[in-house]
């Protein structure tokens, strides 16, 4: 199932939550919508659900007009960040229920349907629950549920909303892969929510970044990590140093100091320079583009962190192989291995 | 408990309020109704199954009952009503209503007894048009219905508004995105999540309208076994000086409400089990 959005507009008051977004999902993409919150992607997900109604704008599947029809009939799995399991059901009952609820005409025989719970259930791995009721599980075991539930209706498309969102972390990591290689198997159409860049980046094939109810950009998470398209959302994934800079006449200047970049194609005027932390090479005095005193070193995992006071002032953080002898009063010179303009 | 363990409770007091407890339940519960079973003693048990089974006695316990429960379920369904009115749609006046709603649990009985009277006795405004169409309900035993309406329905509005609120809006969408229509959501999830509160408001709703005497004997007509209360009964037996008669009527409407309400508890327990606390 192929999805189009074409320029939906939602306002909630003076607020825009969306604000004119175009998307395209093919089918089979696991497709993840990662932006802070305030957005617009749970709105959108919602929108595609029929949860909610845009004002303006295309939503259709398949090249079918989706808005036509409403939630029930769109045949779409949804998950809910908060599982939204029904609490006065087993687990067996939950998953059945979109099953028990099909117009007579289509419903299966009870036999059938306790069948298809029993795969379903095996499917996420809980198939010893069947008689517990929701309190009784674990956040990570009422999101497989749930996820078993959406999943029965074969929905055409599946639809995630923060879905481990709710969940501590180690859960959380074990159920990104699990959700991947569930993907794999069943290979639905899916789009989920998150704030979280990691996530993303590890579980989805293609990734929307949204801010202020815009697209910013929509890539693989190599092209979203390596070749962000905005400011925002070079600021937004991964760990990145923002100076404010100005550029004219060929020269980059941060504060009234020239620095030793190229500035080839940009355009005059103040500007934003980004550097990764990992991509900011520590040398002697005098080589690179920056100056600065070491500040203070933390050990973290397989870098260093250092804070480094520059000599115009700005205090940034660098990452550095642990084997780099850094200590603070150190005077260093830092340059840039790759580093990103954008006007603004 | 080992003394030691007991010298380490963390919240202290225990002796203190327990005891408090204990002897204010027995002073205004307990000992009253033990004074209630003893006086019965005085009556031999023929003379308490002569009482029992006379005619007036019967029919007054039918129309206490009968209407009683009769008036608690059309509370349980206007009052759902009501409840999902105030509780899923905004319009002007909603505050204004849901305060009304109140009226019953603060007017004083008396009051609304003349009121309801007034208003449907043969002249009145509701008596006149009802009358018009063959239908008398002041002085009759739908007068009593009507009464025990009037004072019931605050019992479950208020007892069912709290879990209607609290209910996640979510499990509706959910059941929705999984193909439900809107009378299987509300049939297949939301009525069992509200069913706990529904039973406790039927059953408040019932004790109160069992027990209640100032609105129901203005507007009753109080005629002896067609549409006398059994409270009145008693007090009527009180004021003949029967007191054996009218305590004896009294234990019966006591062990009555009782396994009823005991009933209805029971009820409600299998129904919150099927829906354990999140």
């Amino acid at each position: 199932m192929t999805i189009e959005v074409k320029n939906l507009v939602k306002k909630f008051g003076s607020f825009a939550a969306l604000d004119g977004v175009d998307l395209k999902v093919d089918n089979g993409e696991l497709l993840a919508l990662l932006g802070p919150s305030g957005s617009g992607k749970t709105t959108l997900l919602r929108i595609i659900a029929g949860l909610d109604w845009p004002d303006s704008g295309e939503v259709s599947f398949n090249g079918e007009d989706a808005l036509a029809q409403d939630a029930r009939e769109r045949h779409v799995g949804f998950v809910f960040q908060h599982y939204a399991l029904f609490r006065h059901m087993t687990v067996f009952e939950n998953v059945a229920f979109g099953l028990r609820v099909q117009p007579r005409a289509v419903r299966k025989d009870e036999a059938t349907i306790r069948a298809r719970v029993k795969e379903l259930l095996d499917l996420v791995q809980l198939d010893w629950l069947a008689d517990r009721y929701p309190s009784q599980l674990s956040g990570g075991q009422r999101q497989r549920i749930a996820l078993a539930r959406a999943l029965a209706i074969e929905p055409r498309i599946l639809l995630l909303d923060e879905p481990f969102g709710a969940l501590d972390a180690k859960v959380r990591k074990e159920l990104r892969k699990w959700l991947r290689s569930l993907h794999h198997e069943i290979n639905v159409t899916s789009i989920f929510v998150t704030h979280d860049q990691e996530e993303a980046l590890e579980v989805a094939n293609r990734v929307v970044v949204m801010d202020k109810g815009r697209i910013e950009q929509i890539g693989s998470p190599d092209d979203v990590y390596e070749t962000p398209a905005s400011a925002f959302v070079h600021g937004f994934i991964g760990e990145s140093i923002e100076l404010p800079v100005h550029v004219d006449g060929g020269v980059i200047r941060l504060g009234d100091r020239p620095l030793q970049l190229a500035a080839d194609g940009l355009a005059p005027g103040a500007s934003k320079l980004f550097v990764r932390r990992h991509d900011m090479l520590v040398g002697p005095p005098g080589s690179g583009a920056f100056e600065g005193a070491v500040q203070h070193v933390r050990n973290f995992g397989p870098v260093q962190r250092a804070e480094v006071a520059l000599s115009g002032g700005e205090t940034i953080e660098i990452d550095a192989p642990r084997d780099k002898e850094l200590r603070a009063g150190d005077t260093i010179g830092l340059n840039p291995r790759r580093y990103r303009i954008f006007a603004g | 408990m080992s003394a030691l363990a007991a010298r380490r409770r963390t919240l202290p007091g225990f002796g203190l309020t327990m005891g408090l407890t204990l002897s204010w339940l027995s002073v205004i519960i307990l000992i009253p109704l033990a004074g209630l079973f003893l006086r019965t003693l005085e009556l031999s048990p023929e003379q308490f199954w002569a009482i029992l089974s006379s005619r007036r006695t019967l029919n007054a316990l039918r129309v206490s009952f009968g209407l009683a429960f009769a008036a608690a379920c059309v509370n349980l369904v206007m009052g759902s009503i009501i409840v999902w009115a105030l509780v899923r749609y905004r319009f002007p006046g909603r505050r204004i209503f849901d305060a009304i709603v109140d009226v019953p649990f603060a007017l004083p009985t008396a009051v609304a007894g003349v009121a309801l009277t007034a208003l449907f006795a043969e002249k009145g405004w509701l008596g006149a048009p009802l009358a018009a169409l063959g239908i008398k309900v002041a002085f009759t035993p739908v007068g009593i219905f009507v009464a025990m309406i009037f004072i019931g329905i605050p019992f479950v509005v208020r007892t069912v508004q709290p879990v209607l609120q609290d209910l996640d809006p979510e499990i509706e969408e959910a059941a929705g995105s999984l193909g439900a229509s809107r009378s299987q959501t509300f049939i297949r999830v939301i009525l069992p999540s509200l069913a706990p509160a529904l039973l406790t408001g039927l059953a408040l709703a019932f004790a109160r309208a069992v027990g209640e005497y100032g609105s129901v004997i203005f507007i009753a007509g109080n005629l002896p076994n067609v549409s006398e209360i059994a409270p009145l009964l008693i007090v009527i037996r009180l004021s003949e000086f029967r007191y054996a008669d009218a305590t004896a009527i009294a234990v019966v409407m006591l062990v009555v409400s009782f396994v009823i309400i005991f009933a209805v508890n029971r009820l409600q327990r299998w129904a919150r089990s099927r829906i354990p606390a999140r």
